[in-house]
This record gives C-alpha cells, sequence and structure tokens, in this order.
C-alpha cells in the first residue's frame, strides 16, 4: 500500500518507512513561524514553562504584520517582546515590515518542499502549496516547540481533490477553493490533510496553489499540499532533492475519498455572509449595492492577484461612494506590483494602497466598516465583526470579480 | 471519577474564535482584559452573565476560525466548567487540552439540552439531562497525560525540572 503526501512526509521526518493515519508521533519541526499578536502570550508560556535557551534559533523566523504599522498602544508592546526575546536567544530571522508571514514563510525561503512547519496562525497551511506539511497550532505548543524542537501529531486521513480540464477565463483559484469549501462545508475536512492533483492543478502557479492551500483551514482541514514539481523548485529557490520529486501522493495510496471536478465547470463565486461554506455565484447575486471592497491579504495579495484587479480596472473607475483598498500581500509584492504597473493603474482608478500587513482582512488596523455596510474582499474570513460591526455583510470574492465590483459599486460577474 | 453540576448556555453551529473574541481585543495585557468581549459579536451581554462552573453546549465545529489560543483562555477565565459540543475544530481543541480546559462531543445532546437548565456530567462516561442520559467517549492517551499534568505548561515546568 502507497502512501499520500503528508504520509509519506511524516515518514521521513520520524525515519519510519510508513506512518498510518490516527497514528500519534512526535515530529521534529523544520521551521516555525510566530506573528507579533502572539509573541508576548509565547514569550511569557516559554519562560513559565522554564525553558533557558531555544532550541535552533535558525528555524525560528519571528514576523510583525497584524499590528503593522502599529494603531494601538499596546502595539508597540508586541515589537518590544520580540526585539527583546530575538537578541537574548539568538534569533535573526525577524520581520518587522516586510509583509504577511504567510507570503514571506514561502517568499523569503524559509519553507522547502517536505519540510514539517508550525505557526501561530491558522493559515499555517498555506505552505502546503510548495509540498510542506504545515499547520496552525497555538501559543503554549509553540513555546514547547521553541523548548524542545518537537510536538506530536496525529497523522491525519487525506481527501484528494482532483481537477482536470481548462478554467474559463473569469475563473480564479480561489473561485475554486471556494466553492471546494461549500461542497466539502466548514467542518467537512477537520482533522484531515488535503490533497490537490490533476492536470488543472499542475498548470497552476505557485500563487494560485497558495491561495487553496491558504483557505483549506476555512474546510477545517490540518494541511493542504500540493506535489512540488520544477514551478516550486524555482518559487523556493532550491534544486528538488532526491526525496522532493517523489512527493506525489501513491497511486494505490489510501485515500478517504477523491472528488472530482471538471475545471471547465467552475464559475465565479462568493462566500455569503457569515460563513465561508456559504457559497453562491456571483451571477445571482448581481446588483446588490456595494460599500467597500478589499483586494489583499495572503489569501489573494499576490503579483497575479493584483495584476488581475488592475486588468480589470484599467481605465476606468471606482464607483463614487465605494472605498477601494488594496494591501499587496510583502513589500516584494509592493515592489514587482508598482514596477509593472499595476499599482499604478489601481492608484488611477481610485484605489487607496496600504502598506503590507494583516490588519485589513482582520478588522484590526484600518478599513472597518459599519452596520449595514457591505464589503466585497478578497481575503479568507467573513465572520461576524470581522471587519467591523456585527452588522456588516462580507462577501468573499477572487481579486477579479472584486475589482469588477469596485467599478461597478454592486456586485457584479467578470467577463 | 470526576462529576459536576452546571448551568447550560446554548449556542449554534460554526461558533468561530472570531466570535469568541474578536481581533481588536487580541492585543490586550491580558486575559483578564480580554473577557468582558467574550462571545461580543454574537451575544455582546453573555460575558456579563456567565458564571463559574457553567457550562457551554454547542452545536457542530466549535472554535473553528482562528488560531488564537486567546478563545479558550478567554471562555475559562469566565468560569467555563466545560464545552460539549457536536464537533469542535482541531486547533482550538489542542489549545483547549493544553490549557487544561475540558472539552467532550456529543452528537444529541445539543437537539435536547435548553438554555438556564442544570445538566450534570460524569467524565468519561455520561452527561444528564432532563432526565435523559447521553453517552460521553474519553480521550486519547497522550491528551489524557497533558491534563493529568495540569496542562502543558505544568507537563514541561515537570520535564526541566521545574517544581510543581
Amino acid at each position: 500500500m502507497g502512501q499520500t503526501i503528508v504520509e509519506k512526509i511524516i515518514s521521513r521526518n520520524i525515519g519510519a518507512e510508513k506512518v498510518e493515519p490516527g497514528q500519534i508521533v512526535t515530529v521534529k519541526v523544520d521551521r516555525v513561524m510566530l506573528d507579533d499578536i502572539m509573541i508576548p502570550f509565547i514569550v511569557d508560556k516559554f519562560h513559565e514553562m522554564g525553558f533557558c535557551r531555544v532550541w535552533d534559533p535558525d528555524r525560528v523566523v519571528l514576523i510583525y504584520d497584524h499590528l503593522v504599522p502599529s494603531s494601538q498602544l499596546d502595539d508597540i508592546r508586541h515589537y518590544k517582546v520580540g526585539d527583546e526575546f530575538a537578541a537574548k536567544y539568538g534569533i535573526e530571522h525577524v520581520h518587522r515590515s516586510d509583509g504577511i508571514c504567510h507570503q514571506l514563510m514561502t517568499e523569503a525561503g524559509y519553507v522547502k518542499p517536505g519540510d514539517v512547519v508550525f505557526g501561530t496562525d491558522s493559515h499555517t497551511t498555506t505552505y502546503g502549496c510548495v509540498g510542506a506539511f504545515s499547520t496552525g497550532i497555538g501559543y503554549t505548543e509553540m513555546a514547547a516547540i521553541l523548548g524542545t524542537g518537537t510536538l506530536w501529531v496525529k497523522v491525519p486521513e487525506t481527501i484528494r481533490i482532483h481537477i482536470s480540464g481548462t478554467l474559463p477565463a473569469n475563473v480564479m483559484s480561489k473561485d475554486m477553493i471556494l466553492r471546494i469549501i461549500g461542497d466539502l462545508g466548514a467542518d467537512g475536512a477537520t482533522y484531515r490533510a488535503l490533497e490537490f492533483t490533476g492536470d488543472t492543478v499542475e498548470r497552476m502557479s505557485v500563487s494560485s496553489r497558495m491561495t487553496m492551500a491558504n483557505m483549506a483551514i476555512e474546510a477545517g482541514a490540518k494541511c493542504a499540499l500540493f506535489a512540488p514539481d520544477e514551478k516550486t523548485a524555482q518559487y523556493c529557490g532550491v534544486s528538488l532533492d532526491g526525496f522532493q520529486p517523489g512527493l506525489a501522493g501513491d497511486r494505490d495510496a489510501a485515500y478517504l475519498k477523491t472528488l472530482t471536478y471538471r475545471a471547465e465547470d467552475f464559475v465565479p463565486v462568493m462566500a455569503c455572509p457569515s460563513q465561508v461554506d456559504k457559497i453562491r455565484e456571483v451571477k445571482d447575486l448581481a446588483g446588490l449595492p456595494i460599500d467597500q471592497v478589499f483586494i489583499g491579504s495572503c489569501t489573494n495579495g499576490r503579483l497575479e492577484d493584483l495584476q488581475a484587479a488592475a486588468k480589470v480596472l484599467e481605465g476606468k473607475q471606482v464607483a463614487p461612494f465605494v472605498k477601494l483598498i488594496v494591501t499587496p500581500a510583502s513589500r516584494k509584492v509592493y515592489e514587482e506590483a508598482s514596477a509593472c504597473g499595476a499599482i499604478g493603474t489601481l492608484v488611477k482608478a481610485g484605489a487607496m494602497v496600504t502598506h503590507p500587513g494583516c490588519g485589513l482582512c482582520c478588522g484590526r488596523t484600518g478599513g472597518i466598516l459599519w452596520d449595514g455596510e457591505r464589503v466585497v474582499a478578497t481575503n479568507n474570513r467573513n465572520f461576524l465583526g470581522r471587519m467591523g460591526t456585527s452588522k456588516v455583510e462580507i462577501y468573499l470574492a477572487s481579486p477579479a470579480v472584486a475589482a469588477a465590483c469596485a467599478a461597478a459599486g454592486a456586485i457584479v460577474c467578470p467577463l | 471519577m470526576e462529576q459536576f453540576t452546571g448551568k447550560v448556555w446554548v449556542l449554534g453551529d460554526d461558533i468561530d474564535t472570531d466570535i469568541i473574541i474578536p481581533t481588536q481585543y487580541l492585543a490586550l495585557k491580558s486575559i483578564e482584559d480580554m473577557k468582558q468581549y467574550g462571545f461580543s459579536p454574537l451575544r455582546p451581554e453573555l460575558a456579563g452573565k456567565i458564571e463559574k462552573g457553567d457550562i457551554l453546549v454547542a452545536g457542530k465545529n466549535f472554535g473553528c476560525g482562528s488560531s488564537r489560543e486567546q478563545a479558550p483562555e478567554v471562555l475559562k477565565a469566565l468560569g467555563i466548567r466545560c464545552i460539549i459540543a457536536r464537533s469542535f475544530a482541531r486547533i482550538f481543541f489542542r489549545n483547549s487540552i493544553n490549557n487544561g480546559l475540558l472539552l467532550m462531543e456529543q452528537p444529541e445532546l445539543w437537539d435536547h439540552v435548553r438554555e438556564g437548565e442544570t445538566i450534570e456530567v460524569v467524565v468519561n462516561s455520561h452527561v444528564s439531562s432532563n432526565g435523559k442520559q447521553y453517552p460521553l467517549t474519553s480521550l486519547p492517551d497522550n491528551l489524557v497525560e497533558i491534563i493529568e499534568a495540569g496542562g502543558l505548561v505544568k507537563a514541561m515546568q515537570a520535564r526541566n525540572g521545574l517544581a510543581v
């Protein structure tokens, strides 16, 4: 019997020939990501546990993104605690204003195919886009990893998502993952791994795969993996070693189930308030007036996303009463999107462009809305109160759909 | 076997951690500062009404969404004794165990229990509501070890030779 991708990664990590779903094992951690909101809590727990050294400072990455730029006085304490901790324990990978944690972890080369990675943010599933096993944990477990370099995990069962064929021109990977979450349900993959296969997936960019791995948590998934290929190698800046090219699910691996999709059947969709699995076709929502559009986040703030939005808004203007806010996922994306003209096009159309960070997505550092207002957003959650008051309606969509809505002042489907 | 009674608060499906404690309060200095905002997007009055020893009964996928460990810590600080849900989201489940907050899955109780009633819980055995018993399953051994140590912090303290 063969193995799924996540089973192969865990087997190699623990030095076993094979692992079975349900088995509880202790893995050696290749990399950890600590985000600014959680840092003071992690540091407190680390000291309370009685550790006096970090197991391997080179494997630790601190990223300030949720609270950047600061918007409450307490935020500054989070940077200070992070800086002091890094200095005391010799941690050199500290990003103070470079972008959103999940974008940086892959973009800056901290994650390689086959790695086991944990982060104190639920969207840590993102790194499955390069074939890593990565998932979100709380601050107490992070403190324990900093001291021991290990964590227990239960080997998950795997659900395979197979997609083949050619996507319609107005469909982005966001539309695909939203549809899949709708089909699975918000808890349809809880405790499980997702594995994406098929020629459609193979032709997708690493950025598009990242959007899908990022949102797997919205179906409850522990992780979401794509087999690494030459595109992955190029993106990660590595040449694939002996293990990595074999990181595809075996033909005779035991999958819990397989969902099969024809790429041609995907259409632009939205997640409606206030659950991510409440999916409807954009054309069925057309005409609903909107107050704001947000294009950005670790889900959809990459170069191809900003280019897709710019293409839709080229030569157009944002509707008079709509605020369009654009947040590139990282400084590098910001630079590239500026250089290729996408940022210029968006600004000319009426966009406000903010510094890379998480603040808009979680209603923490700006762009918050009031009772009865409606926002179309490219991020990953439309939960009650996520972007302002609990009576704000958040519709999640692709960057192309979001840009079209910004110009129309209402929900509209791009051609 | 551990046994206790408590007054019930009933919540629905997919109660996410943004509802349990919204992002804008996560960087307050302490859990004590945060707890007044518990459930504020959904039921702003709830945090002020929960008393020590109360029990939450919820539908499926309780604790979905963000990995914020402030969520189980806030519930504990509010005095919640245990949570009985149809199912729990994965990260919330681990975070709760690590903080010694008792979670139990029970598929049927939610359909029958009424808010405000008092139920009796016999851990690893059953819960009694309105004269009817609903079975409870046991936790895996490695989690029982963490709970018995008093949470993950205490387990690590023991490992590091600190007096517990």
